[in-house]
């Protein structure tokens, strides 16, 4: 803050440097903290029950890492359904057509309404349970038809279970997302003579994603743990079930726990960097910080940055910048 | 009933730009508009004046369909609005494209703005002709820079709705609406969500884009503007016309009402 006040380069006389109010609270704070991390890590690195070494030995495991590259498809698979569907099924949700309003209501009452391990169940079992799939006339000749088994392998079926289960919760984002742009927005495209699908596309959901991202990324990083239901169906690839095997095989759970945990913490962690960038994204336009400036003077009768705006976004950029490396 | 900036033009022959006819409005048991007969003609400014509550700004959301009218009928440039006569005399509402496609000759500017706050000001007044209109991109953009000159934000396309002041926004409201090139202009009230000194050059654009001859329909408070530039003056109380006729009757209102309002405003 100090540094920020001395470098705005403006000469103002007799500018306040007063010193800031002593504040115990950080200082003591820190030291418990410190004591308590001391601890634990004491704890963690001295206790033999955790057993570091095998933790080591098996982090770079081809069956983890194989494990960690189908979490991640499911993850990505099931979310990329999640999210297209979610998308139809919020819109749906605010059409004028009852029956879409129905069909929407009636989907995320029956996903949201049942366990995601129960549907995976059902999901494996779905080839048991319908053997033939077929395309045709409904109730009429049919012109094509195959093996359940065949299309809907274990790994489409855990994205399907996961996905569809996952949009029936984005769509209530999405719905929410929605309903949070201002009705005027509507009204102006309106106006404009866009029709009700192109103000969606082009007015709404633009907006709307700024509110949608961040609970999106909550839901993703919770799809990177859900994955390791998947033994439901049963796909058992993941890393989840891959550390278990390992941990069933040589008789050490903790070791290969932390590994997985260690894997699932660095996923979450570059996911919530792409969350972030995403809400940057969708956040233009809504931050009015003058970041975005490029042109120089100001318009006659405007409240006016003045002829000097362009020094002055200079000046805010660096200040930004300053701000963050301290 | 000629407009002062169309001085001589005489609007005899010519059909009105917006004929309403017996215009009703309920909002549930709310009796909004009770019996409105209005004309407008072609290339003129009409001034809707009246207090909060008297149903000004529900009539001009009914010329663009953002409400359904409950009677009576409203017809812009000879075409009924809303719906289309079917064979016993009866109505029916027309579809979504087809009400898309009336409004698209109305330009309307709110009082709160509601530009597109993820667009650039560039962006805001391409957005309709490239996705409605159907103009290709680098044609609609030079015609976008040409709309934001004319209303003196040629030094701010590539800002956002949110770096701009009030009185700013409104003008890339008002360029956005003029993009369409439409036939009438429709004005909710534009100024009142601005501060004092940014008025005038909100004012001024309007002014000018009524001399240039555009047919304006605006609800406004601001009494200066409506003597100076309307040919009509529409005072509205309570869901009814009480008074209309020239700018002078502003001066000399024939109704114990309208005087009532004027002394109240001015």
């Amino acid at each position: 803050m100090l540094g920020r006040d001395r470098d705005d380069g403006l000469d103002i006389p007799g500018r306040i440097q007063a010193r800031p109010v002593r504040k115990p609270g950080p200082v003591i704070a820190a030291v418990i903290v410190a004591v308590l991390v001391a601890m634990l890590v004491h704890g963690l690195v001295t206790n033999p029950n955790f057993d570091w070494p095998t933790v080591w030995k098996y982090l770079f495991n081809e069956h983890v890492l194989d494990g960690i590259k189908w979490t991640l498809l499911l993850t990505v698979y099931a979310m990329v359904l999640a999210t297209v569907l979610a998308v139809v099924l919020a819109v749906m949700r605010k059409s004028v057509n009852p029956v879409l309003r129905w069909v929407s209501w009636f989907f995320i009452w029956f996903f949201r309404g049942t366990p995601v391990y129960t549907q995976l169940v059902f999901w494996g079992l779905f080839a048991v349970l319908v053997p033939k799939l077929a395309v045709g006339i409904p109730f009429g000749p049919e012109f094509l038809s195959f093996n359940t088994q065949d299309v809907l392998n274990a790994t489409i079926a855990t994205v399907l279970g996961l996905g569809l289960n996952e949009a029936a919760y984005l769509s209530e984002i999405v719905r929410a997302g929605i309903e949070a742009v201002d009705t005027g927005q509507t009204e102006a495209a309106q106006a404009l003579g866009m029709p009700r699908s192109m103000i969606m596309r082009r007015v709404i959901l633009p907006q709307a994603m700024r509110i949608i991202v961040p609970p999106t990324g909550n839901e993703t990083i919770g799809m990177l743990k859900t994955t390791s239901l998947a033994l439901a169906v049963p796909f058992t690839l993941e890393l989840q079930f891959a550390t278990n095997a390992i941990a069933n095989r040589i008789y050490k759970t903790i070791p290969l726990l932390i590994v997985a945990c260690i894997w699932y913490l660095l996923i979450t962690s570059v996911l919530m960097v792409v969350q972030a960038q995403l809400e940057k994204h969708y956040g233009k336009g809504f931050n009015a910080r003058p970041l975005a400036a490029k042109h120089g003077s100001a318009g006659e009768g405007g409240r006016g940055t003045g002829p000097d705006a362009k020094q002055e976004v200079d000046k805010v950029n660096q200040v930004m910048m300053a701000g963050l490396n301290a | 009933m000629s407009g002062v900036m169309t001085p001589g033009a005489s609007q005899e022959g010519r059909r009105p730009a917006i004929e309403i006819k017996g215009v009703h409005k309920a909002f549930g048991d709310l009796h909004v508009l009770k019996g409105i007969d209005l004309e407008v003609m072609p290339g003129t400014v009409t001034a809707i004046l009246g207090p909060s509550g008297s149903g000004k700004s529900t009539l001009l959301r009914l010329i663009n369909q953002l409400e359904e009218r409950t009677a009576g009928e409203i017809i812009v440039g000879g075409e009924l609005t809303g719906y289309k006569r079917i064979g016993d005399g009866g109505l029916q509402r027309l579809d979504d494209k087809a009400i898309a496609r009336q409004r698209s000759k109305i330009g309307m500017v709110f009082q709160r703005f509601n530009l597109f706050p993820h667009m650039t000001a560039l962006g805001n007044v391409m957005e309709a002709p490239v996705h409605v209109g159907k103009v290709p991109k680098a044609q609609a953009k030079r015609e976008a820079i040409r709309q934001l000159e004319r209303v003196g934000l040629g030094d701010r396309l590539d800002y956002y709705p949110s770096q701009l002041s009030g009185g700013q926004q409104q003008r890339v409201a008002i360029a956005r609406a003029l993009a369409m090139h439409p036939q009438i202009m429709l004005f909710d009230e534009p100024t009142s969500a601005l501060d004092p000194e940014l008025v005038g050059e909100v004012l001024g654009v309007m002014k000018q884009v009524a001399a240039e001859g555009m047919t304006m329909v605006v609800v406004t408070h601001e009494m200066g503007f409506a003597r100076e530039v309307a040919g009509q003056i529409v005072f509205m109380d309570d869901g009814v016309v009480v008074e209309h006729g020239g700018p002078e009757i502003i001066d000399r209102p024939s109704s114990p009402r309208f005087r009532e309002f004027l002394r109240t405003v001015l």
